[in-house]
C-alpha cells in the first residue's frame, strides 16, 4: 500500500515541458496504478471517486499540454501576419511559407545533382557532422574527464587551459580548422568536436568527483583491484553525468553546425539556409528555420531517453 | 582472556587546517571470538573512527589492531562493513550487490553454482530473497540495509562491522532489524563490533558495551557486560528490573559523567 502512494506520485505530475506525445502513455499508467491501488483497498466507493479525480487530472493535464502550446502558436502567428501585413511585407505570409513547406516537404530526398538536394539530404549531411564531430569528442573528452575527475594533479595542470577555451566560440576554430585540413568538411566536423568536448569533459570529470566516498569504501572492503574499480564502480557510477555531458554537447553541437556550414558551404542545412538568402527565397529559410528546430527536438528526446535508462535514482 | 581481535593503545590525530586534531587516545580492547561489542558515546566522540581503524579504513597514528595475532593496516573481506547509510551500489541488484562480495571473496575458493546458491543463502538469512531481482532504489531503507548485511555476512567474516546500521530507520523497522541480527548472531555465532548511539539497543543486543568519553582525545570510559541470558526477548526485557539496570548504568554514564558541556 506504502509503495503505491510513492509510485502513484512521480507519474500524476507529469511535468510541464513533457510534450504532448507523452500525454496518452502518462495517463495510462495512472490508471494502471489506481487499479493496483483499487484491489489492495478494496473499497469501492473511495476507488471511484478516486478513478473519477484521475479522469479528471487527466483531462485537466489533456488541456494544458495542447491548448496552452496552440494557444501560444496562434499568437505568433498573429505577430507574424501583422510584420508580414504592416512592417516588413519581404516577410513572407504563413500561406506563402506553407505553400513552399509543402513543396520542399514533398520529396525531401530529391537528388538533381550536387546543387539540388531535397532538403532530407541537407539535414542527413549536416546530422553527419554533427555525429562525427561528436563521436570524435566523445572518444577523447570521457577519458579526458575521467584522469581529470581521478587526478587533483592533472586536474591543476589543464584546467587553467580548458577555463581559457571553453567560452571561445567554436567557429573561431574553423579558420584553424581550415588551415589544417585544406578541406571544409574535416574542417566542419572539428568544430563539432571543439563544441561537444567541452561538456563532455567537465560533466565527466564532476560525475567522477561526485561518486560517493562510500562507494569507495565499499570497494575498499572488498579489496577490489584498479581495474575492477574503474569497471565495476567508476564507470557505472559516473555514466549518468557522461550522459548529461553528451547531451548537451550534442544540443550545442546542432545550434553550432547550422552556423559553422553557411561558411564552409557544399551540402548541409547550414548552407542550405544560406544559399536561399543568397537568392531571397525567404520562404524556404522560415521552412528550414521550423525543420531545424524540429530534428533538434528529436536529438534532445533521444538523448533523454538514453539517459533516463541509465539515471540509477529514479 | 583469549585474544581474537585486540585493539593495542589505539591513538589517531588527524591533520587539519586549524592544526593536528587528537581524535581517540590510548584505545586498548580485547574481543573474544563470537562475542557482541556495541561502542556507544555522544555523536563526535570518535565512536566510527574506532570502528574505520579496525576495517583498515583508517589508519591509526599510534598502537595496534591485531586480529588474530596479525597486525592488520588495510581493509579487507575479513572485517565486512555494513555502512550506516547502506552503500549499496544503484546500479546493481539486491542479488548482484551482495554477490559481487561472494566472487571476490570465493573466487578460488567456491564454484560459480555454489557462489549463487551462498548468496542467495545469504539473501534468505535476511529475509530479502523475495527482492533478489530489485534495485536498491526500488526498496525501502530497512530493505536496503538488510541486504548491506547479507552483503557483509556473505564475506563470512572474522569480524562483523556495524556503523549505526539502523541510525537511519523508523523505529519499528529498526526493531524488526534487530530482532533478525539476533537470530543471525545466534545461529551463525559472529563476532561483531557495532556503533549505536540508542541504549536500549546496545543494552539489547550487546555482550558488552563499550562506552567512550567526549572527544577530543576520546578514550574508553567504562566497558559494562551485559549478562542477561539469550535468547533475549525485547518484550520480556521491558519488564526485567535487571535490564532496566543495566540501561540506568549506561544512562548514568552518558548523561551524568560524560555530558556535553554545549549539547
Amino acid at each position: 500500500m506504502k509503495s503505491n502512494i510513492v509510485r502513484l506520485t512521480p507519474q500524476q505530475e507529469s511535468p510541464p515541458e513533457e510534450s504532448t506525445a507523452v500525454i496518452p502513455e502518462s495517463a495510462s499508467n495512472a490508471a494502471s496504478t489506481a487499479t493496483r491501488a483499487t484491489k489492495s483497498v478494496e473499497k469501492i466507493p473511495a476507488s471511484t471517486t478516486r478513478n473519477y479525480a484521475l479522469w479528471r487530472a487527466s483531462g485537466t493535464t489533456l488541456i494544458k499540454n495542447i491548448f496552452l502550446p496552440v494557444l501560444t502558436f496562434l499568437v505568433v502567428g498573429v505577430i507574424w501576419s501583422y510584420i508580414h501585413s504592416h512592417i516588413a511585407p519581404e516577410i513572407p505570409s504563413i500561406a506563402d511559407t506553407w505553400t513552399r513547406a509543402k513543396e520542399i516537404l514533398a520529396d525531401p530526398l530529391a537528388q538533381n545533382g550536387p546543387n539540388d538536394m531535397g532538403i532530407g539530404w541537407q539535414v542527413l549531411y549536416s546530422l553527419g557532422r554533427v555525429l562525427g564531430g561528436f563521436a570524435l569528442a566523445a572518444i577523447v573528452g570521457i577519458p579526458v574527464g575521467f584522469v581529470m575527475g581521478m587526478s587533483e594533479n592533472f586536474q591543476k595542470a589543464v584546467q587553467p587551459l580548458i577555463q581559457i577555451l571553453r567560452p571561445v566560440s567554436p567557429l573561431a576554430w574553423l579558420p584553424i580548422g581550415l588551415l589544417l585540413f585544406k578541406a571544409v568538411n574535416p574542417s566542419a566536423i572539428f568544430v563539432i568536436f571543439i563544441t561537444s568536448i567541452w561538456p563532455m569533459i567537465m560533466n565527466t570529470a564532476a560525475g567522477v568527483k561526485a561518486i560517493p566516498k562510500d562507494y569507495m569504501n565499499v570497494a575498499a572492503v572488498l579489496r577490489l583491484g584498479k581495474l575492477e574499480i574503474t569497471r565495476k564502480i567508476l564507470l557505472p557510477a559516473t555514466l549518468p553525468h557522461v550522459i548529461t555531458g553528451m547531451r548537451l554537447s550534442l544540443s550545442i553541437a546542432w545550434m553550432v553546425i547550422v552556423a559553422a556550414e553557411m561558411l564552409t558551404g557544399g551540402i548541409g542545412i547550414g548552407f542550405y539556409v544560406w544559399d536561399e538568402w543568397n537568392n531571397l527565397n525567404v520562404p524556404s529559410i522560415i521552412v528550414a528555420i521550423f525543420i531545424i528546430g524540429i530534428v533538434g527536438i528529436i536529438l534532445e528526446s533521444v538523448m533523454t531517453l538514453v539517459h533516463r535508462h541509465f539515471d540509477y535514482s529514479r | 582472556m583469549s585474544n581474537y581481535l585486540s585493539l593495542e593503545n589505539v591513538g589517531i590525530t588527524f591533520k587539519t587546517q586549524n592544526g593536528p586534531f587528537r581524535a581517540l587516545d590510548d584505545v586498548s580492547i580485547k574481543i573474544e571470538k563470537g562475542e557482541y561489542v556495541t561502542m556507544i558515546g555522544h555523536s563526535g566522540c570518535g565512536k566510527s573512527t574506532v570502528l574505520n581503524i579496525v576495517a583498515g579504513l583508517l589508519t591509526a597514528t599510534e598502537g595496534v589492531v591485531l586480529l588474530e595475532n596479525k597486525e592488520v593496516n588495510a581493509p579487507g573481506p575479513d572485517r565486512a562493513v555494513v555502512f550506516q547509510n547502506h552503500s549499496l551500489l544503484p546500479w546493481l541488484t539486491v542479488y548482484e550487490n551482495v554477490r559481487l562480495g561472494v566472487d571476490k571473496v570465493f573466487a578460488k575458493t567456491k564454484s560459480k553454482a555454489e557462489r549463487d546458491e551462498w548468496t542467495k543463502h545469504n539473501l534468505k538469512l535476511v529475509h530479502m530473497e523475495h527482492a533478489m531481482d530489485k534495485r536498491p532504489g526500488e526498496i525501502s531503507g530497512g530493505m536496503k540495509q538488510r541486504v548491506g548485511i547479507a552483503r557483509a555476512l556473505a564475506m563470512e567474516p572474522k569480524v562483523l562491522l556495524m556503523d549505526e546500521p539502523f541510525g537511519a530507520l523508523d523505529a519499528l523497522t529498526r526493531a524488526h532489524l534487530q530482532d533478525s541480527v539476533m537470530e543471525i548472531q545466534a545461529e551463525l555465532g559472529n563476532t561483531v563490533i557495532m556503533i549505536t548511539h540508542d541504549v536500549d539497543e546496545a543494552v539489547l543486543l550487546s555482550d558488552r558495551i563499550v562506552m567512550l568519553t567526549n572527544g577530543p582525545s576520546a578514550t574508553i570510559g567504562e566497558i559494562l557486560t551485559v549478562d542477561l541470558p539469550r535468547p533475549r526477548n525485547r518484550l520480556a526485557l521491558a519488564e526485567d528490573p535487571h535490564y532496566h539496570h543495566l540501561r540506568g548504568q549506561v544512562l548514568e554514564f552518558l548523561y551524568h559523567r560524560q555530558l556535553r558541556p554545549a549539547a
